[in-house]
């Protein structure tokens, strides 16, 4: 098992109540990401009462709220010492090989033979940003979501927010919080309600079962997979983050960085149209809930169906902006993760540098994939899809090995 | 049972098995468009579009087409053609309609009639020089469409909305493109 995050140290649990003898190797400590990659005011997406593993779930006094990033770690580290998980912290991969029939790992602490390896290192390693990013002016300071802590490590002055993820959104208010003027590049987007009919709309994502959807009946998987995460934060007031919130609290909106020239940002004129998709699939969405509910009234005994107003679109919205008259002095790029494989050396990774799989079974005898997004379902992207996840998974990966036992 | 009725003259299953065919051929995507023009007189020009190279090999359209370009009257002009600006409507127009078309069939949506109007908004200060603060080309477009088809409003709504994410000239009008003009 590579990685102990959720996913491998969910893996793991599965694996010892089947006594199939295993490692959990570590390159940090347990929920590395959780402690050392991310922002300081992030916290989970998914209410508390999501919060559940193989064998353990959230047993606190607030359901209902969202675990900070450290309360995330620390969750997951509990979870680490209740499983008795083998785990080696410390211990990075820095390559994998076909060997045989099994695999052969190379480890800061010593080689490894395995005969079955399962990838759970993360989807989120590094972060991904535009080629463009050498175009910008040398005066601007730029910053991805593993350099930026909090507001107060931007230099003073304009900041531009690139990306409309939920990542993008967070980081836009608590600047402009910070009194930075801040305008926000837009692109395609997910927009979601905190709260849906007096619940949390994960709520609604869980029961209505659009959450449990699985990977071969997604009519665009590529596409699923690559979604920016949805628009939302995890805030006790259950506050809705969307672009009009933003537009209200007086951030500029402007159109998807298309490219920069002569020191200028030139912005897409599609905004509009980004805006009609978002709004358009977010109705859809709270269609298939209300058809829900009035199929379960017993469950759904909330408030009446309701619509929100649709995405504002700005006054006037500039389709360049100079980066050099002082305005803008820093850019902080939200535009997505992806993982690092730069250990992986068995050729399973397409042309964009994603894991060939079918539903975590790796395009290699053996070799198998977990904590990805939409994996299996489309919850798998989030913690506690990983459970049946995790079991589908494990229940080939102990097939091929009985198979392998009786060749 | 909508999508087997749906017929808009689309093969949309054909385009899904080029798609298909196309992921292990990456070098059968590469495009290019061709037009070539000759001045007539003043500002009355006369392009011609018949060939264009895909799938590895030089295509061409069944006839060659003429399209006749010039300045109404009120630019001193003699009108005869329309103007260049007004061809990027035309193009504009005719793009998002095809997607419609081909969005609509996927979706097992039949449309009964597609219909819009084009109006860019332009401030002519800024080809004249009259003030370099003026841009020289549209600053606001707008496209009004009347749709009537077998299907709610929102699904209509949603058929136009892709259209536009997936127009090669939407994309060259709201986002820039490299332009390389030289003399040979």
């Amino acid at each position: 098992m590579i990685g102990a995050g959720h996913a491998g140290l969910a893996a793991s649990r599965v694996l010892g109540d089947r006594s199939i003898d295993h490692v959990v190797l570590e390159r940090g400590e347990v929920a590395n990401s959780w402690r050392h990659e991310r922002w300081n005011s992030l916290r989970l997406l998914t209410p508390n009462w999501q919060s559940r593993l193989p064998g353990h779930a959230y047993g606190g006094p607030d359901p209902d709220g969202y675990m900070t990033a450290g309360e995330v770690a620390g969750f997951i580290t509990n979870y680490a010492a209740l499983s008795n998980a083998p785990v080696r912290t410390g211990t990075a991969v820095t390559s994998l090989t076909r060997d045989g029939d099994g695999y052969r790992l190379l480890t800061s602490g010593g080689e490894i033979d395995a005969r079955t390896v399962v990838i759970a290192s993360g989807a989120c390693n590094l972060p991904h940003v535009p080629a463009l990013r050498a175009a910008l002016p040398a005066s601007i300071a730029q910053f991805t979501t593993f350099d930026y802590r909090k507001p107060d490590d931007l230099p003073d002055g304009g900041v531009m927010v690139v990306g409309p993820s939920a990542t993008g959104l967070q980081l836009a208010a608590e600047i402009h919080h910070s009194g930075r003027p801040v305008t926000i590049s837009v692109g395609e987007h997910v927009r979601l309600p905190r709260v849906y009919r007096g619940r949390d709309v994960l709520w609604w994502m869980d029961r209505s079962g659009v959450w449990n959807q699985r990977y071969d009946e997604i009519d665009d998987l590529t596409r699923a997979r690559r979604l920016p995460s949805p628009q939302l934060v995890g805030t006790p007031e259950r506050t809705t983050l969307d672009l009009n919130a933003l537009g209200s609290m007086g951030v500029q909106i402007v159109g998807r960085l298309s490219t920069v020239r002569d020191g200028r940002a030139l912005l897409s004129g599609s905004l509009r149209n980004m805006f009609a998709l978002a709004d358009l699939k977010m109705e859809r969405l709270l269609d298939t809930f209300d058809e829900w509910a009035a199929a379960h009234p017993r469950e759904a005994d909330g408030p009446a169906p309701e619509r929100f107003e649709p995405t504002r679109v700005p006054q006037s919205s500039p389709l360049q902006l100079d980066l050099r008259d002082g305005r803008i002095r820093s850019v902080v790029w939200a535009t997505g993760y992806r993982p690092d494989y730069r250990w992986l050396d068995v050729p399973v990774l397409d042309e964009k540098g994603h894991l060939r799989h079918d539903g975590g079974v790796v395009d290699s005898p053996g070799l198998y994939a977990l904590g990805l997004p939409v994996l299996r379902r489309r919850k798998s992207t989030f913690i506690h899809g990983i459970e049946d996840d995790a079991r589908d998974v494990i229940d080939h990966l102990a097939g091929y090995l009985a198979a392998a036992q009786r060749a | 049972m909508a999508m087997a009725l749906a017929n808009n003259g689309v093969n949309v299953q054909a385009l899904l098995d080029a798609r298909e065919a196309l992921k292990g051929a990456p070098g059968a995507t590469a495009f290019t468009w061709r037009a070539t023009c000759k001045w007539q007189n003043g500002t009355y020009s006369k392009t011609n579009v018949k060939g264009f190279f895909g799938l590895g090999q030089e295509q061409s359209h069944k006839t060659e087409t003429s399209f006749e370009a010039d300045h109404p009257e009120i630019f001193a002009a003699e009108d005869r053609g329309i103007t260049p600006i007004e061809y990027v409507l035309v193009g504009l127009a005719s793009c998002l309609t095809a997607g419609i078309a081909a969005v609509a069939q996927n979706r097992g949506v039949q449309l009964n009639s597609v219909e819009s109007q084009l109006e860019g908004k332009m401030d002519i200060r800024g080809i004249l020089g009259m003030d370099s603060d003026v841009r020289n080309g549209y600053d606001d477009i707008k496209v009004t469409f009347k749709i009537d088809a077998d299907a709610p409003r929102k699904e209509i709504e949603a058929i136009v909305a892709q259209s536009q994410k997936r127009s090669a000239v939407y994309d060259i009008i709201s986002n820039p493109v490299n332009v390389t003009v030289e003399v040979a």
